[in-house]
């Protein structure tokens, strides 16, 4: 820890400029950390429609022996794959 | 270009006809001198906030014109009608640019004498030719953006809101230089005949680049 | 219309904007640590400002990389008006996207600058924050114009109409922002770098590097988070035969 401390960049934090600094840069810090979890929201409504659509089309494979059409879109679909 | 002077000359008899938009306009541009009387609490004022009250008004007043400009074409046809005549599109842009020119050049042939009439203090007389330019350097480019704006904002759900909202920004800088320019022109104690040059160039320059952009991308504006 | 037919087929092989993030992160990384250190160990301490003159390392490339932002964004809407193609309007809605989030950091940051060193959290006189503040005022009406377009490929074409506009008024702005500003303060940095001590400007290029990389790093993320969503829709729409599911929130972004 007190090597950090010793390594830590020289910002003079008990004056009015060091604190500005400060501020400008944790402003830049927090914008990108906003960003960062809006795109943790985004990924994780991307897993949750994958696994939606992986579950969707097994139903569709396994109920698929009685209902003509969409057998016949998968097997389209196969065949065009 | 003959097309152009058509839907030009169309534009003008719907407006001698119906007398809907200018006299709003002129009306709109008359009330807000009033309010600026009040509201700044002075019986006259003169340089720079003269200008400035001029040219606020000016801008709110073709915000009105520029938010009417397509709504006929729009709610009885005119735009399908245009695009199925075998015509150039850029015609639209000449036209309404044109009619909305013609629009402000009315309203400020009415609002400058009511302005120096109702706030203005020093002489109009020895300005009076290079305000005319500088107004005219801003009227084409209000017309060329104003143009652009109503007809991206026409097609759009919320067009009275989209219309303003995207024409101010974008007519900014242009105000900045109308107001800046028209300044000295309108100073108290020794007031300028000829308006400043860099103003003149940034506004001349505006409308030179806006008018070649509208140009080019006004075709993907009708294209339906 | 061609282009909606070419956005069904899936066989089409589709760009994937996944390709190089890695390296590009490291290269975004390396850099803005290198700037960073270079910013508190190696720049010297400003004359007149001092110590406050640090926020200049990252205001200036901030707001500089977002104006670039807002130019590339128009220059992508060019792409789309000349080919049709959704997938410009696509990359031309984020860049336009990220720059407007790199505009708001360059705003706050040049907002606490001035707090700073003049005492005022806005000054009108520094032309950077000004043409900004303008030039962000127009971009925030680029996501309720989308909204308020409900036909898809008009709103792409608008988008695409305002994005150039747009971009075309980004330097036109910041021309008679600077003319119209009288320079009261003394301007010891200019964005030409030309009175910086060799130092400095070592230091600010280094720093204007690494928020280019951050703004092109984040453009290809965001693009293939966006392209990885429009293939599980089509992927749905082809293996299922359904209509669009569920359209997740409401949002202007093209899809």
């Amino acid at each position: 820890m007190s090597l950090v401390v010793a390594a830590a960049p020289p910002v003079p934090l008990d004056s009015t400029a060091g604190r500005y600094v400060a501020a400008a840069y944790i402003v830049v810090l927090a914008l990108v950390l906003v960003y960062v979890a809006i795109m943790a929201v985004r990924a994780q409504h991307l897993e949750k429609e994958l696994a939606e659509l992986r579950r969707d089309v097994e139903a569709a494979r396994a109920g698929g022996e009685a209902d003509p059409e969409h057998e016949a879109v998968l097997a389209g679909e196969r065949r065009s794959v | 270009m003959r097309t152009a002077l058509v839907v030009l000359r169309k534009d003008l008899r719907l407006e001698l006809r119906t007398f809907e938009t200018v006299p709003a306009m002129v009306l709109f541009a008359l009330v807000t001198f009033v309010i600026f009387h009040f509201g700044l609490n002075r019986p006259t004022i003169d340089g720079q906030l003269a200008a400035g009250v001029l040219t606020v008004t000016l801008l709110f007043a073709a915000m009105l014109g520029i938010n009417r400009l397509f709504v006929a074409e729009r709610e009885q046809g005119g735009f399908d009608a245009f695009l199925l005549a075998p015509v150039d599109r850029t015609a639209m842009l000449l036209a309404k640019a044109g009619a909305l020119f013609l629009f402000l050049v009315v309203l400020e042939v009415i609002a400058i004498p009511a302005f120096k009439l109702f706030l203005l203090g020093p002489s109009l007389g020895p300005p009076l030719p290079g305000l005319i330019l500088v107004l005219a350097l801003a009227d084409l480019g209000l017309a060329v953006i104003g143009t652009l704006v109503s007809a991206i904002a026409v097609q759009t759900r919320a067009r009275d809101l989209i219309g303003p909202v995207i024409g101010l920004p974008l007519l900014l800088p242009a105000l900045i230089a109308t107001a800046r320019a028209a300044g000295p022109l309108l100073a108290g104690a020794h007031p300028a005949t000829a308006p400043p040059g860099r103003w003149l160039a940034i506004l001349a320059l505006y409308d030179v680049v806006f008018a070649l952009l509208a140009y080019a991308v006004f075709d993907f504006l009708l294209e339906d | 219309m061609q282009c909606s037919t070419s956005s069904w087929r899936i066989s089409t092989p589709s760009t994937t904007y996944g390709r190089g993030l890695r390296s590009l992160s490291l290269a975004t990384i390396i850099t803005i640590a290198a700037a960073l250190a270079l910013v508190f160990f190696y720049a010297p301490l400003d004359a007149s400002q001092g110590f406050v003159q640090k926020i200049f390392y990252v205001h200036v490339p901030l707001a500089i990389v977002s104006l670039c932002g807002f130019v590339f964004g128009g220059l992508l809407a060019i792409g789309y008006l000349r080919t049709g193609d959704r997938r410009w309007d696509m990359r031309s809605y984020v860049a336009i996207h990220m720059a407007l989030i790199f505009g708001v950091g360059g705003l706050i940051t040049g907002s606490i600058w001035a707090k700073a060193s003049w005492g005022h959290w806005w000054v009108w006189n520094e032309p950077t924050l000004v043409s900004f503040l303008i030039v962000l005022l127009l971009f925030a009406t680029y996501q309720p114009l989308r909204f308020s377009i409900e036909d898809p490929e008009r709103q792409s074409r608008y988008a695409s109409v305002f994005s150039i506009v747009g971009g075309a008024f980004v330097p036109l702005n910041y021309l008679a922002v600077q003319l119209a500003t009288a320079y009261v303060h003394p301007r010891v940095l200019t964005l030409g770098g030309a009175n910086l001590p060799p130092s400095m400007g070592l230091t600010f290029v280094v720093a204007l590097i690494g928020f280019a990389l951050l703004y092109v790093t984040l453009w290809k993320y965001e693009m293939a988070a966006k392209n990885a969503r429009s293939q599980v829709r089509r992927l749905r729409r082809t293996l299922l035969g359904d209509d669009i599911a569920r359209p997740a929130g409401r949002s202007a972004a093209p899809s």
